[in-house]
């Protein structure tokens, strides 16, 4: 048998829609908007004000925290504003607004190449954290804080996160057949902070091409290996890649570094890559229009901070047939809708998917009282059980569901109201809970702190 | 018959004795209860609906026997409770003012054009979290009755999309402010009191759009108001309670309606 993680799903992949398609490189003309906050910790601030000239490549907003980003202007032209916008998460939050002059300007120095050997590790893990680099894979985690382990002596393993288990999305496969040398060697890169680690590339075995085009990248590399492992939904989350290579599993008071791993999407590595060996920042990166309302499915490879219509405008629009009922950030598993085309594109959004049926409405109106088949909790990758935790959440009995349920260790995967055949909402209930756990400690901090 | 009068005997033998060691182990384990404990718990509404901060009536109860808590700590009695209580305790705290909820939205159908349709579970926070906003005013009322399902008197409904109070009915507990994920519930006094009727706080221009009836912070109200009760500021006004005389100066002038005597929609 082959070697897998525990649970997960079989959702229609839906990837032939996009996935031969070659990236098309669009260079967007209208305003760019930056969300100060499109990373994981705290947000950035700003260090250009109304007014001033900016180059394609220049640091526009820095992090302001241990965990946190720096945000780097992808095009030239003179910033607008800095003031809130609408953004996807579908809140008014501070963006840097830049007026595109559409000449691409490079700051100096970008595009330099240098041989990542001949940095010391303090020197590349600068040049990750100079390039705003966070996780492109969707969870946008600030990748110079995963690079700076407590023992990076104990890391065993680097996996390159190329499985791509959601459903339409295609950007990583494209990435991994186009830019393989690249990969390898950012790969190689980050390798070097890590001196007792091997490299395993993941990818799922619905994706041969780019399997062949890595295997043949990292030949006659003794340490690098690719790994191709079953079509399993959510293959591409982290404790599910760290348990096909390593068999470990580790708790939510864990990282992935306490077990030896390090993980990071193919989309990071490239950029580090690009950061490092060729002194470009995080300006673009590859995104997947797709869905059954898009009249053009295909991939992108754009600048980050272009604005979602104008994107769909290059990519053909929507069928003139008005068929589109949602757009989600990401796939149809994890993304989240959002309902105004007029935001920017952050650096963590992997595909635009335009769905010509609303399966959410239509699975409401067929929703039943659980029935207790427990199928939750076998297809549940992180071994939890989303019938009881479903029952303590609607009872508001946050204790068990967090202390006895353990539920906070549910990655919002969506596997168990995929499989759910009374079509219970249970990821939505969980994801509610979650936050609203997180908001009950936060505020006996706070008050924990006003009292000391 | 010999056989009756043993079991007899046994049975009431036994019964003696578990009868003293009841009585011995009651003495032994004797809870001096205040008596003014009982008498408070007794008059206190018995809700348990927790406005006081207190777990329940009987935690409020303890309290104020043990002096922790002022006799009139119970809002939802009002005065009628805090005298009885002032009578067992031989106090004079006075009573609070009634409060009653009041919904900051009156953005209803009527006024405000539908942003997007949201599926998934109905329930005020989840929506919220979601993103996405059934109206395109983002600081308005929901309408998926999250207030009214923690309501422990049934004082809330939902009508056109907005949440309405019923004044006579609502207690004050506040339970329901809590659970608003927009912050729209405040507790105002009792008695068809004047109110603001928004929260949105963007400038004035940009609330028209999304709004007939939202404030735009245009400060008139603030002008008429003698007592000085009326603050503009974040581009929303708000009534200081503490000061207004319920002249009803502000809601004559108000240009969009914003300001309305009592609860209800229009």
């Amino acid at each position: 048998m082959r070697n897998t993680f525990r649970g997960g799903v079989h959702p229609a992949g839906h990837k032939e829609l996009s996935r031969d398609i070659p990236f098309e490189t669009y260079l967007p003309h209208g305003e760019m908007v930056y969300p100060l906050g499109q990373h994981i910790g705290r947000p950035a601030s700003p260090v250009v004000k109304k007014g001033d000239h900016v180059l394609a490549g220049q640091l526009i907003a820095e992090a302001s925290a241990f965990v946190s980003a720096n945000i780097v202007s992808g095009c030239s032209g003179i910033v607008k504003a800095v003031e809130p916008r609408r953004t996807i998460a579908g809140t008014m939050s501070e963006c840097i607004v830049i007026d595109n002059d559409g000449l691409y300007e490079t700051a100096p120095g970008v595009g330099e190449k240098v041989d990542f050997r001949t940095l010391t590790d303090e020197q590349i893990i600068e040049k990750v954290k100079a390039a705003g680099i966070i996780g492109m894979g969707g969870a946008g985690f600030p990748t110079h804080v995963k690079l700076k382990p407590k023992n990076p002596e104990a890391i065993h393993h680097v996996i390159v996160n190329g499985a791509e288990c959601e459903p339409y999305i295609t950007c990583d496969d494209q990435l991994m057949r186009n830019h393989a040398a690249e990969i390898i060697t950012g790969l190689e890169v980050i390798m070097t902070l890590f001196p007792n680690s091997e490299g395993v590339i993941v990818i799922e075995d619905n994706k041969q091409e780019a399997i062949s085009a890595m295997q043949s990248a990292c030949s006659g590399k003794k340490d690098i290996s690719v790994m191709a492992v079953p079509v399993k939904y959510p293959q591409g989350g982290e404790r599910s890649c760290i348990s096909v290579v390593t068999g470990a599993h580790y708790g939510i008071t864990q990282l992935p570094a306490d077990v030896g791993c390090i993980v990071d999407n193919v989309g990071t590595v490239l950029a580090v890559y690009r950061a490092v060996c060729e002194s470009t920042p995080l300006m673009e990166r590859g995104i997947t229009i797709t869905g059954e309302a898009a009249a053009k499915p295909g991939n992108y490879m754009t600048r980050i901070g272009v604005s979602c219509r104008e994107l769909l405008e290059h990519a053909g629009g929507l069928k003139a047939d008005g068929t589109a009922v949602k757009v989600l950030a990401g796939g149809p598993m994890m993304g989240v809708a959002f309902d105004s085309l007029d935001v920017p594109m952050q650096k963590n959004n992997n595909a635009f998917t335009f769905l010509a049926s609303d399966e959410v409405s239509l699975a409401q109106k067929l929703q039943t009282a659980c029935i207790r088949c427990g199928r939750c909790g076998r297809v549940c990758p992180q071994g939890l059980t989303p019938q009881l935790m479903s029952a303590a959440f609607e009872k508001k009995d946050y204790d068990r569901y967090e202390n006895r349920l353990h539920g906070l260790e549910c990655i919002s995967c969506g596997s168990c109201t995929f499989i759910c055949p009374a079509k219970r909402p249970l990821t939505q209930e969980f994801k509610v809970a979650k936050a609203e756990i997180m908001a009950l400690k936060r505020a006996a901090k706070a008050k924990e702190g006003a009292a000391s | 018959m010999s056989a009756i009068l043993i079991a007899a005997g046994v049975i009431g033998a036994v019964g003696i004795l578990v009868g003293i060691a009841l009585v011995y182990i009651g003495n032994k384990f004797h809870v001096d209860v205040d008596e003014r404990e009982t008498a408070i718990r007794e008059v206190l509404p018995g809700n348990n609906c927790g406005a006081c901060g207190y777990a329940g009536c009987d935690a409020v109860a303890a309290a104020i026997v043990a002096g922790e808590a002022s006799a009139a700590a119970c809002p939802v009695g009002g005065a009628a409770v805090a005298e009885k209580i002032n009578g067992i305790m031989g106090t004079n705290a006075e009573a609070s003012a009634r409060m009653v909820a009041f919904v900051k939205c009156n953005g209803s159908c009527d006024h405000t054009e539908t942003r997007s349709s949201y599926t998934g579970i109905n329930d005020c926070r989840a929506m919220a979290l979601s993103g996405l906003n059934p109206w395109k005013c983002g600081f308005g009322c929901l309408g998926f009755g999250s207030c009214a399902s923690v309501c422990p008197q049934n004082a809330i409904t939902v009508k056109d999309g907005v949440a309405l109070v019923d004044e006579e009915k609502c207690v004050g507990c506040g339970l329901c402010a809590k659970e608003c994920p927009k912050g729209l519930i405040e507790l105002i006094p009792y008695g068809q009191i004047r109110a603001v009727q928004c929260v949105n706080s963007d400038k004035g221009k940009d609330v028209k759009e999304v709004c007939d009836v939202g404030c735009i912070g245009c400060k008139i109200c603030m002008k008429q108001c003698e007592a000085g009760a009326i603050a503009v500021e974040n581009n929303i006004a708000h009534i200081d309670y503490s000061k207004c005389t319920d002249c009803g100066a502000c809601a004559a002038k108000c240009p969009r309606k914003t300001i309305r005597k009592g609860q209800g929609q229009d």
